[in-house]
């Protein structure tokens, strides 16, 4: 039976949180840092003290850019950013709601369309994220024009067979 | 070691054909990297056998959300690719990381592979090796047999490489250059004749996955790279990846913009192809200028 914080952690992303000694290679190297609340650094040692609450609802797991800057550079191997995407995971799980609101209506809008075609579809994914998101609707427009008008953004999304498997495979993780 | 890991394939050069994995972006934002890369691969004399019926690597949203699916996805594409045996090469270097990883983890965690094999309806045999373009096009051809290929050396073009993330990080799984202080790009940039200005930014992050959702954030970090790469009196970016480039090109705050390259529309320019002329126009930022001031525009 799994219940600490960093036990469903290493269940998860396969990373072993006790190995940090607080270096803070991967907070120094961190490109969104600027942004975040705590850092990399901190939040491993949020997670080994179980603080579960302020890290569910911290921004700085959405905050995460994904670029494995910390990953490289720890001295322990401890891949942080899949961490912060296992943090991500359970944040859900547990009911909280995403403090970077955009980033996580992003995510979802991806899923969604990948569930139901198999690939990405920029049109559907764009538009909703023009619509839904805490944006003003003018910013981007003449990027998204500018994609549009290069072919770039075709309007209507692949028909491939591989939507049917992909689809059960959402079903089946659920 | 567990006895039911799959050791790490020892790869073996295939340079009759590759298995192909364009990936999503490469249909939309990044068409004409899909376009170079295909029109290098033509003029390289090796075929690019697209998988068929492939489906999205889930990059970047799968990992965030689910953990089974961000591996039963492009596990899914390795079963459609294991057929065939040949290397798996894909251009897009985040469809790269994420499947990378798979294979990571389907050999070194037995457990999640019964798991996903059991979704996905196949068998992990461990048996294609996945790689980046770059590294096909690096390691399978000797630069002799590039350098007999260029019809026009990109003289006087000053480029700085961009890498990007998720070529090489993590270095555990990605395998493929120096994390730190990568060379394969700028090596092929310098084969073609182009100037290759040194900078300490290659493998700097731009924020891509964060580009709609926090543009503020991202537009920091472009606009520092491409001052960056200024500094170094680089007139332009060469990239490897469809979401750096469109986020290079599409979040840059200067009015005086710096255009980014794929690494294959400047192999296909140095080899003289004539479909390159279509490349350009397709770019947010104009690289014409750039190239009629290098004298590599007609």
């Amino acid at each position: 039976m799994i219940n600490d914080l960093a036990s469903e952690v290493r269940h998860l992303s396969g990373e072993e949180i006790a190995l940090c000694y607080h270096c803070h290679k991967c907070t120094a190297g961190c490109p969104v840092i600027g942004a975040m609340a705590y850092g990399p650094d901190q939040i491993l040692r949020m997670v080994a003290m179980e603080q579960r609450e302020p890290i569910f609802s911290s921004k700085d797991i959405w905050l995460c850019a994904g670029c494995y800057t910390c990953a490289a550079r720890c001295p322990n191997d401890i891949d942080i950013a899949a961490v912060m995407d296992a943090l991500r995971q359970l944040s859900l799980s547990e009911g909280y709601k995403a403090s970077e609101a955009d980033v996580f209506l992003f995510h979802r809008l991806f899923f969604g369309v990948l569930a139901r075609f198999g690939r990405s579809h920029e049109a559907i994914v764009l538009g909703l994220f023009k619509v839904l998101s805490h944006q003003p609707l003018i910013n981007d427009m003449a990027a998204g024009a500018g994609l549009f008008l290069r072919g770039k953004i075709p309007l209507l999304p692949h028909n491939i067979r591989a939507a049917r498997p992909v689809h059960r495979m959402f079903e089946e993780s659920k | 070691m567990n006895a039911q890991m799959i050791p790490t394939q020892v790869q073996v050069k295939t340079r009759q054909s590759y298995s192909y994995y364009p990936g999503c972006s490469l249909h939309s934002t990044g068409l004409e990297y899909g376009l170079s890369t295909r029109a290098v691969f033509r003029h390289l004399g090796v075929e690019l056998v697209e998988l068929e019926d492939w489906n999205c690597c889930g990059a970047s949203s799968a990992h965030a959300l689910d953990h089974t699916l961000a591996v039963a996805l492009p596990a899914r594409t390795l079963a459609l690719a294991q057929p065939g045996r040949r290397d798996l090469v894909t251009p897009c270097a985040a469809c790269f990381n994420r499947l990378k990883r798979t294979d990571h983890i389907l050999r070194t965690d037995p457990e999640l592979r019964a798991e996903i094999e059991q979704m996905v309806g196949f068998q992990f045999s461990g048996e294609v090796t996945v790689r980046p373009v770059m590294a096909a096009i690096y390691e399978d051809f000797t630069a002799n047999e590039l350098i007999e290929l260029v019809k026009r050396p990109l003289n006087g073009l000053k480029v700085v490489p961009y890498y990007g993330c998720l070529l090489v990080r993590p270095p555990q799984v990605a395998q493929f250059d120096d994390p730190d202080n990568p060379q394969v790009m700028a090596n092929l940039l310098r084969t073609i004749g182009a100037e290759v200005m040194d900078w300490s930014h290659a493998t700097d992050c731009c924020g891509a996955g964060l580009s709609l959702g926090r543009p503020d954030v991202v537009q920091n970090l472009v606009g520092r790279l491409v001052e960056r790469a200024r500094e170094t009196g680089a007139q332009a970016l060469a990239t490897a990846c469809p979401l750096c480039q469109v986020n290079l090109e599409m979040r840059q705050p200067s009015k005086n913009k710096m255009p980014a390259f794929y690494f294959t529309e400047l192999l296909g320019l140095a080899f003289g192809l004539p479909e390159a002329k279509q490349w350009w126009r397709k770019h947010l930022i104009d690289p014409r200028p750039v190239l009629r001031s290098a004298r590599l525009s007609d």
